[in-house]
């Protein structure tokens, strides 16, 4: 930005018209990411956000940075690509679960092997809505949404998980409708160092009936006394739980501690960040103890040729290797 | 009584296990030559297999430049017996073969890695000629022809040079009986060993005592056999180079630095052969030298500030590959990707979305023998209708074929321009023979590349109109700006979409967009110079006229200077740019040809459809292989000359390979 002005959450919202259906947990998720980059007053034009397909690929469209919606179940290698290019940039990659761990399984994995630093973030419902809420890989064994014609016959995949087993090195889950809380998690993977991986928990109003609002929200639960829903979602900040390895002979204990309240579901789901380990160099710190001058001079901004348009690569020492005379 | 000499016109092979070396040796025979003045080119073939099945490299020298392998051996260097019952009957009978003399009782069921149809083909072969069935059958009726052996005794060289070194098992130096056979090859041939010592110690640089000693042993194998076999007539001598400046590469390595001059700065790749080698090369050395700083913007550009470098990165998938240098490509980077047949294949979705996004993307496709992993270790052009046709719906693309080592360096380097400048997809189709030949060249002159980055924004855009990456524009390219460069902010989809870059499914603009598209081809075909499109060689008045592309110029080239001392004049065409198709300069050239030879190296006639699709035109006659093995310039040369002599059916198919 040419002046530092001090960017408003309207900064960052396009006038392309919203068709998400009323009451998506896709909107909270929206508003938190814009929320988000106001609140860090990231750059609009240094911050790129990149998305696969599907209902949460369109949020691109409605944020004003530079927004590329790809292909389905590819958003990790477009957003690898952008960031390795330019280290300089912010990437945020966003998808649903369909995508990221259905047909974007492999990248999922591969993206933890690499510890690029940026955020991923799922918009996790069970469910492929704009294809008409066939089964997700999150969607439990067993569960019969109301588009399904016959209970769901496949296991879900744990999210985190799979994170964990995969490298990521910070790992949290949030929920929609707590937008603030989702503030405060986004911009702690974008913070992090390394590769960050969030998975959103969100109902699909569509085509999730079971894994609903109200369900997250305890409304079929109450307190006989006082008659208060009892949510299922609980914040894990406030419980004691402390998920950063701070020394390498904890990593065992810190990602089991992970795996074990990551399982909790049903009656008590938490959110909060699981798993925080900046012990494990970015790869953009590998790639730098190759290529020394890497962030000084990534690709994109590395000069390729003169005003006269003469390449700026001198190949001599490399013919002089191939030369026999 | 001695024949007159052969001087400075040899093929040569040397094969064994792979694992065993043959590589190596290979190249160190490649090097002495080349070091002596001589021109060589090597072809080498493998099998999809780590240790164990037969590999062999053919190289030929020669006093002139030399494009292409031929049929008839003139010598034949073995340490294996596979290697004499492959290829003993391609001998010529005036040629030699060195060989094993402890391997002559080898019988030829003790080879389990010869197929079954060769073992019946080979048995047929002797028992026509009343033989059994050892190798010292099979080189006694080489011998019977003419043919010279050379017995050379490996383990009794490898015990001395044990001896001698204080080796205590001869499997730690067993590797060196290919240094043993490019040694008693050189001596043979009565060349310069000291040229071939200065190739071990280029080939073994980074151990100064092996080189060492594989120098004396090989000198111990070169002395064995010198001036023994003064009747045979092939002789390789050193020559003067003529002032040229020349160097000895793959045509992978070619390509790679075609790229790296062009300003490639990210390569994505995923393992797959033939294509991985030019990625490991360019990984090898992916700190690059800068000039100095020539202007005052390049030195503020950060010239000053250090080595370039390629960032190379193995992805987990060929999905992942060009969707990673898509990426980068939007980031501003030169990327490209790498690839053959199979991983081609993943890369549809990235194609399409690199099209309708109009992101520059070089891919470099390296074709071998489909279908599915067909043959991965061997030849084929059978991609060129894949290339043209990947992805679903209409999406623009510019596809280059590159038919020699300086063709593939140049459109290397090109690729990158036209796909910044046309805003596109450009598909740079290259091949298992030209990425595995080598061959000598009069080094590259980078100050014929020049960079041209099309519409780039390279100045700030703040305070401007509202930045549009679609914006229409009278030639169909839209200004481009880099993800990042302030004040541009766009958004990309694969959807259709505005000129904003939001999805839209209006159906007017939807029209206008795809006619946007489309129009950068028609820009390309009108811009890119007619030299770059195609070649024409030989006689342009000739009745008859070759029609190809790719790496089967070389074996063109060389048959029709072979037909030509017969007196048979022909043209050939060499169609370079496969999209867009330059049907008009195709149809002028083939106008007067009362004959149109297409030779191509797949079953379907690929280019030969094409060039119809496009010009009308249909191909006289068709010379195709697909045996996974090159042509040579000898089984060419015979085709060519029955259609010249209007003896050859409308199609002729090859069939020469071992």
């Amino acid at each position: 930005m040419a002046s530092r002005q001090v960017l408003k959450v309207a900064d960052f919202q396009t006038e392309v018209h919203n068709d998400w259906c009323p009451g998506c947990g896709d909107f909270g998720i929206l508003r938190a990411i814009q929320m988000t980059l106001a609140e860090m007053q990231l750059d609009p034009s240094n911050t790129a956000i990149v998305s696969g397909i599907g209902c949460s690929a369109k949020t691109i469209h409605y944020v004003k940075t530079y927004g590329v919606h790809t292909l389905h179940g590819r958003p990790l290698p477009f957003a690898t690509g952008i960031k390795l290019a330019n280290p300089g940039l912010e990437v945020l990659a966003v998808g649903g679960d369909g995508d990221g761990l259905g047909i974007g399984a492999a990248h999922f994995v591969n993206a933890g092997r690499r510890n690029v630093d940026m955020l991923y973030v799922i918009h996790d419902n069970g469910v492929y809505g704009l294809t008409k809420g066939q089964a997700s890989p999150t969607l439990r064994l067993g569960v019969k949404t109301k588009s399904l014609p016959a209970p769901n016959v496949n296991e879900a995949v744990n999210p985190l998980w799979l994170a964990l087993a995969a490298g990521a090195t910070w790992v949290g889950r949030a929920y929609s409708y707590d937008v603030k809380h989702l503030v405060s998690l986004i911009r702690q993977g974008i913070e992090h160092k390394g590769y960050a991986f969030l998975d959103v928990l969100q109902p699909c109003p569509t085509y999730n009936n079971i894994n609903t609002k109200e369900w997250y929200g305890g409304e079929d639960r109450r307190d006989p006394d006082q008659g208060r829903p009892l949510p299922r979602v609980y914040k894990l900040d406030g419980t004691g739980y402390d998920p950063v390895v701070k020394s390498w002979e904890h990593i065992d204990e810190k990602i089991a501690q992970a795996m074990m309240k990551g399982r909790e579901w049903g009656d008590k789901i938490p959110i909060g960040v699981f798993y925080k380990n900046e012990l494990v160099p970015t790869y953009e710190k590998r790639v730098s103890s190759r290529i020394p001058n890497y962030l000084a001079m990534p690709p994109a901004k590395q000069p390729i040729a003169d005003s006269e348009g003469r390449p700026a690569a001198d190949l001599t020492r490399l013919l002089r290797a191939l030369a026999v005379n | 009584m001695n024949q007159p000499k052969k001087v400075n016109d040899l093929a040569w092979i040397v094969g064994g296990a792979q694992g065993s070396g043959v590589d190596s040796s290979a190249t160190v025979f490649a090097r002495g030559c080349a070091y002596g003045g001589l021109h060589v080119y090597g072809k080498r073939e493998y099998y999809s297999n780590i240790m164990g099945e037969h590999s062999y490299f053919q190289v030929r020298a020669s006093a002139r430049r030399i494009r292409s392998h031929v049929d008839t051996l003139h010598l034949l260097a073995t340490f294996d017996a596979e290697t004499a019952f492959r290829h003993a009957r391609n001998v010529a009978d005036d040629g030699a073969i060195l060989y094993d003399p402890n391997l002559a009782q080898t019988k030829l069921e003790d080879v389990p890695t010869i197929e079954a149809r060769l073992r019946t083909d080979l048995t047929t072969y002797l028992v026509a000629r009343g033989l059994g069935f050892t190798l010292g059958d099979l080189l006694k009726s080489a011998a019977d022809r003419g043919v010279t052996l050379v017995p050379v005794p490996y383990t009794q060289l490898l015990t001395e040079v044990a001896d001698e070194n204080h080796v205590d098992q001869l499997s730690k130096i067993s590797r060196m009986v290919n240094m043993f056979a490019v040694a008693a090859s050189f001596g043979v041939l009565g060349y310069d060993f000291e040229l071939m010592a200065r190739a071990v110690r280029e080939v073994f640089r980074a151990k100064a005592e092996v080189a060492e000693m594989n120098v004396r042993g090989a000198r111990k194998a070169h002395d064995l056999v010198a001036g023994k076999y003064d009747a045979f007539p092939y002789r390789l001598e050193p020559i003067d180079f003529g002032g040229e400046r020349r160097v000895l590469m793959t045509g992978a390595q070619a390509t790679a630095l075609g790229k790296v001059l062009g300003g490639l700065r990210v390569q994505t790749y995923y393992p797959i052969t033939p294509a991985s080698d030019e990625s490991e090369y360019i990984e090898a050395n992916q700190l690059i030298d800068l000039r100095e700083p020539s202007d005052p913007a390049e030195e503020e550009a950060g010239v000053a500030q250090g080595s370039g470098s390629i960032l190379v990165v193995q992805t987990e998938d060929e999905i992942s590959a060009v969707t990673m240098a898509i990426g980068a490509a939007l980031a501003g980077a030169r990327s490209a990707t790498c690839t053959s047949g199979p991983g081609f294949c993943l890369m549809m979705e990235g194609i399409g979305w690199a099209g309708i996004n109009e992101v520059p993307l070089v891919i470099t496709l390296y074709q071998r023998a489909g279908p599915s992993t067909g043959m991965p270790t061997r030849h084929e052009q059978g991609d060129l209708r894949f290339a043209l046709h990947a992805g679903h719906g209409d999406s623009p693309r510019i596809i280059l074929a590159s038919g020699d080592f300086e063709e593939a360096f140049h459109d290397g380097a090109r690729a990158f321009n036209w796909a910044e400048r046309y805003q596109t997809t450009v598909i740079h189709l290259v091949d298992k023979a030209l990425a595995n030949s080598n061959g000598t060249m009069p080094v590259f002159d980078p100050d014929r590349v020049r960079i041209d980055r099309g519409e780039l924004i390279t100045d700030g855009w703040s305070g401007r109109d509202t930045y549009k990456r679609f914006a229409f524009t009278e030639s169909g390219v839209s200004p481009r700006a880099a993800i990042g460069h302030p004040g541009t902010i766009f958004w990309n989809t694969g959807d259709e979409h505005d000129e904003l870059g939001h999805i839209t499914e209006d159906p007017v603009l939807r029209n206008l967009m795809m006619e946007k598209r489309e129009k950068k081809l028609e820009l390309a075909d009108r811009e890119i110079p007619e030299a770059e499109k195609l070649n024409f060689f030989g006689d342009r008045t000739a009745e008859t006229v070759v029609v190809s592309w790719g790496s089967t110029k070389g074996a063109i080239l060389d048959a029709m200077d072979a037909l030509e001392r017969e007196g048979i004049k022909l043209g050939f065409l060499q169609i370079r740019l496969v999209s867009p198709f330059p049907a008009e300069p195709v149809m002028r050239a083939l106008a007067r040809a009362k004959a149109v030879v297409n030779v191509e190296m797949n079953f379907g006639a690929q280019m030969g459809g094409l060039i119809r699709e496009k010009t009308g035109i249909e191909p006289t006659h068709r010379i195709l292989k697909y045996n996974g093995r090159p042509m040579s310039s000898t089984e060419l040369a015979a085709a060519l000359r029955a259609v010249a002599k209007g003896k050859a059916p409308r199609k002729q198919v090859l069939t020469y390979g071992v």
